[in-house]
């Protein structure tokens, strides 16, 4: 009947160096920001400060520590180094034979010589976040901030209150845009803490394909803090694929908030692969009736990799449909996190939610905390969730071995397979197959 | 919403039939809580020295702790020293010896629940402990029972027959320091049932407490203590009723079995206290915990549950699978209509080998009734090839009630297998369409289709509970399909 609380005094929250390196950053960027931006930073730290590091005591964070996170000492960049990552680098990290639009962000801000923009003719604007608050204003004050609730999420809060550059992309009503746009956020620094902040613009029955990819070249410990928010009109179809291989000494933490108007399709995918933290929250607000969602996840661990994921699906309107496959593949010492919420609200009358989280623990010492949970304050509605714990098919890897396949490769071929369900769902197909490639490397590993 | 299922509204609103207050003489200590209100229950009840000491400790501890907020329900603050914490029928001193000597208006009062404690009781065959407000009044079949050597009394008669068994074993699921309302009831339990059954014994009946609230402003703080020696079995059934009155009374009970190597214990419970009104003024907090310990190998706790009653119910009967091979089940109905607000489900921890246990829970809600099932599976590192199945599902009648699902599952153990499904629905139009075109009426198809969505969990269910438990489920619907 109890809950057992943490038997850790909660720690001690060392915000100083948070709010000293704020009131700095706000003198320098006093001279260039709008009123409006100066504005939404203040609201954004002083909620941080309200707010503190969440501790295992709040219910979000119950099965996750955000301590390392708090006592990483805060160092934002405010200004990339040029030539920090040469073209050698690139190719090394985008995907071959990928057709698309790339937008590269050193240390979270656009290096537009690294970048590489197609020629379109739709009138789509997409660049550099601190470029738009500059030119595009208006556009920018109307959304900035309006998803991401950094009144209670204290990570969102203290991105909030360094809004400096990230992604900014607008697609304009009735535009399609063929190729993906692929966002490639680099870490080169190490000891640092990069907050890149981005606004994805849908219009009304626009479509666009968005590529969130975080990889590092720094080999040493630093902490990306990004906040992306995402906005689709009327009938406006979006493929959102966020991909996470940062480095295996990084901290990485999340949040996605999405906001959908009246039959738009949302198609998300979140892929988790590297750091040694990773907390990813995705929320969906289906604002509108008629609203079609995808919520599709794949999280590897191995070693004493720790991998959380929050996602809500709030179903505000009624007729919307949402549904959710998590898969969770944890090896060595690490630990998953997975809490799916579905909030059905008082008039989401006809709704339609899925939801389901599986998970295979490969190893004695993996652990797996796995909560989906369903609020309902409707009645004509079909929800349902189902999650799994387990481990490999032990009649699987024996039919397999008794046709002449190893163990090991029968092994492997059982995880492939439990992976690619999530991974089949991804459209741009040179970007799977490199995501299939680099789990197989990830498998093929002594420690996994 | 259409106008065939307008009647499923009518079905709910019915009455409540346990209503009544019974005037008897009693015998209270004044509201308010100190260590000298728990000196005094103790004295009144001539408790050793060691329950006492135990009593005293619970409440110091508890004076440390803080009334827990997290369950998803909402109600007034509770004053603690507005509660009266002993309450018993008055009695001769030397209190009564057989049945004939019991107080015949208390007689009544259980005639009138349904509760056969005279001689006819024989037919029924159940042993039956009748707990009215704070104290046990009358037990039977204790001579029957005593020749096999089971014994089942009020605790009260424990602790002064048996102290050896109760400080052995009390507190050994459910410590004093285990939460706020565990703690509270162990300082101030007044009575209680107390089971013990021996080395290899079956007990030949069902084992049945009824408790009855029935003085105003009173809290009802039973304790139950369930041992099953190796290889035993019971099977215990639990009964609650109390008036309706306007203000709320809580009810804060503390329920431990403990099972040895291959014994059984089988609990049920049917709980139907008073849910208030429809504007949701007066009812019972039910805020009881209960734990079962899988102490022994090859044991089973299985716990079976049909809540109807009280304004709000937060209870999570529990298993603790410690012994390799235990089996740990919980199955639940539970309904809340008008305002009522169920926070209930059940924590399965395995520890030991081989260890399996299954969950299913079955909400309804109804009128503006707030119904979250709320669960753990933890699965420790010990706990190789465990296995778990929980499916939980809700049913909502009517567009302004809610039904919430908080499942938490923990595997430490890479052999572990848990499997968890919930679904939410409610009664489809085409279903009842499909009824009323073979010549049944609305209220009949929609007690058809929640007697069967329900299935699962009667038929675990004693034989003349199940009956019990599917006429009060329609009762407490009637009128409430929507």
């Amino acid at each position: 009947m109890t809950r057992t609380l943490p038997t850790t005094p909660a720690e001690p929250r060392p915000l100083e160096a948070h709010l000293a390196a704020y009131e700095a950053f706000e003198r320098s960027a006093t001279e260039t920001s709008p009123p409006w931006l100066r504005a939404l930073r203040t609201s954004g730290i002083s909620y941080f400060a309200e707010l503190g590091f969440p501790t295992t005591e709040h219910e979000e964070w119950r099965f996750t520590n955000a301590a390392p996170l708090a006592q990483f000492p805060f160092k934002p960049v405010h200004r990339a180094l040029r030539n920090a990552v040469t073209a050698a680098d690139l190719a090394r990290i985008t995907f071959g034979g990928l057709r698309a639009c790339r937008l590269v962000f050193v240390d979270g801000h656009f290096d537009m010589a690294l970048s590489e923009l197609l020629p379109h003719s739709t009138g789509a604007v997409m660049g550099s976040l601190a470029a738009a608050i500059e030119r595009r204003g208006d556009l920018v004050e109307a959304r900035l901030g309006r998803a991401a609730h950094h009144e209670s999420n204290a990570f969102a809060a203290l991105n909030t209150a360094f809004i400096q550059d990230g992604a900014f992309i607008h697609v304009p009503p009735r535009a399609v845009l063929e190729a993906p746009i692929h966002l490639l956020f680099i870490a080169t620094k190490p000891g640092t803490v990069n907050q890149p902040r981005n606004l994805i613009i849908a219009e009304e029955r626009s479509q666009v394909r968005v590529i969130e990819d975080y990889v590092s070249l720094a080999g040493s410990a630093y902490f990306t803090n990004a906040v992306t928010e995402i906005f689709t009109g009327q009938d406006a179809a979006i493929e959102h694929l966020k991909i996470q291989r940062e480095g295996t000494a990084a901290f990485h933490v999340a949040t996605i908030e999405a906001h959908h108007q009246r039959q738009s399709r949302v198609l998300s995918h979140s892929i988790s692969l590297g750091a040694r933290f990773a907390r990813n929250d995705i929320n969906l607000r289906l604002d509108g009736e008629g609203c079609e969602s995808v919520l599709n996840g794949l999280f590897l661990a191995t070693g004493d990799q720790v991998v959380d994921h929050h996602t809500i699906a709030d179903h505000a309107r009624p007729h919307c449909a949402s549904h959710e496959f998590y898969h969770g593949i944890l090896g060595g010492r690490a630990k998953g996190v997975f809490n799916g919420k579905i909030y059905v609200r008082k008039d989401a009358q006809k709704t339609d939610a899925k939801q389901t989280n599986k998970n295979l623990l490969l190893s004695d010492e993996a652990s797996i905390n796995t909560k989906p949970q369903l609020e309902i304050f409707a009645d004509d509605v079909k929800c349902t969730h189902g999650a799994t714990v387990g481990q490999l098919d032990d009649q699987a890897i024996f039919y397999l071995r008794s046709r002449g396949i190893g163990e090991e490769l029968a092994r492997q071929m059982l995880i492939k397979a439990f992976a690619s369900t999530v991974l089949n769902r991804i459209t741009v197909e040179p970007v799977r197959e490199e995501l299939e490639r680099l789990l197989e490397e990830r498998l093929a590993q002594p420690n996994a | 919403m259409n106008t065939t299922l307008d009647p499923i509204e009518n079905l709910v609103q019915s009455d409540y039939k346990y209503g009544f207050v019974t005037e008897v003489e009693t015998d209270s200590v004044p509201p308010g809580l100190n260590e000298d209100t728990i000196r005094l229950i103790s004295a009144k009840k001539h408790e050793p020295d060691f329950m006492l000491e135990w009593r005293l400790r619970a409440y110091r501890h508890w004076l440390t702790m803080t009334e827990p907020k997290w369950a998803n329900v909402h109600y007034n603050p509770i004053d603690y020293q507005s509660i009266v914490y002993y309450s018993a029928p008055k009695r001769n001193a030397n209190g009564p010896k057989s049945l004939e000597e019991v107080d015949p208006k208390l007689l009544e009062t259980y005639e009138r629940l349904g509760i056969p404690l005279h001689e006819r009781a024989k037919l029924a065959g159940v042993a039956v402990d009748a707990v009215f407000d704070s104290v046990s009044v009358a037990t039977t079949f204790k001579e029957k029972l005593g020749e096999m050597g089971v014994l089942f009394c009020s605790f009260s008669d424990a602790v002064l027959n048996h102290p050896d068994l109760v400080k052995k074993y009390l507190g050994s699921v459910v410590p004093y320091t285990d939460n706020f309302f565990a703690t509270l009831n162990s300082a101030v339990f007044s009575d209680g049932s107390f089971c013990y059954i021996p080395k290899g014994v079956r007990c030949p009946m069902e084992l049945s407490t009824y408790f009855r609230i029935n003085a105003a402003n009173t809290g009802q703080f039973e304790r139950t203590l369930i041992i099953a020696e190796e290889g035993a079995y019971v099977s215990y059934l639990e009964g609650c009723t109390a008036p309706m009155r306007d203000e709320n009374q809580l009810h804060a009970a503390v329920v431990e079995l403990l099972a040895l190597d291959r014994a059984q214990i089988k609990y049920s419970t049917v709980q139907n206290w008073y849910p208030g009104d429809a504007e949701g003024r007066g009812g019972i907090y039910n805020f009881v915990t209960k734990r079962g310990l899988c102490k022994g190998r090859h044991s089973k706790i299985s716990w079976t549950q049909v809540e109807t009653g009280s304004a709000i119910t937060w209870k999570y009967p529990s298993c603790v699978l410690l012994g390799d091979n235990s089996v740990g089940e919980f199955y639940s109905v539970a309904v809340t209509n008008n305002r009522q607000q169920a926070d209930t489900g059940t924590k399965m921890i395995h520890i030991g080998k081989n260890t399996s246990s299954t969950i299913v829970s079955k909400g309804i809600s109804a009128g503006h009734g707030q119904n979250s099932y709320r669960g753990m599976v933890k699965v420790q590192k010990s706990a190789a090839q465990a296995r778990n199945f929980s499916q939980c599902d809700s049913l909502l009648l009517g567009d302004k009630c809610g039904a919430h699902t908080f499942p938490y599952l923990e595997v430490k153990n890479p052999t572990a297998r848990v499997e968890h499904e919930a679904t939410t629905s409610k009664i489809g139009e085409d279903q009842i369409f499909y009824c009323n075109q073979r010549g049944l009426a609305t209220q009949d198809a929609v007690n058809m289709i929640v007697n069967g969505y329900c299935k699962e969990v009667f038929k675990q269910l004693p034989m003349e509970f199940a009956v019990e438990a599917q006429k009060l489920l329609g009762v407490s619907l009637d009128g409430s399909v929507g």
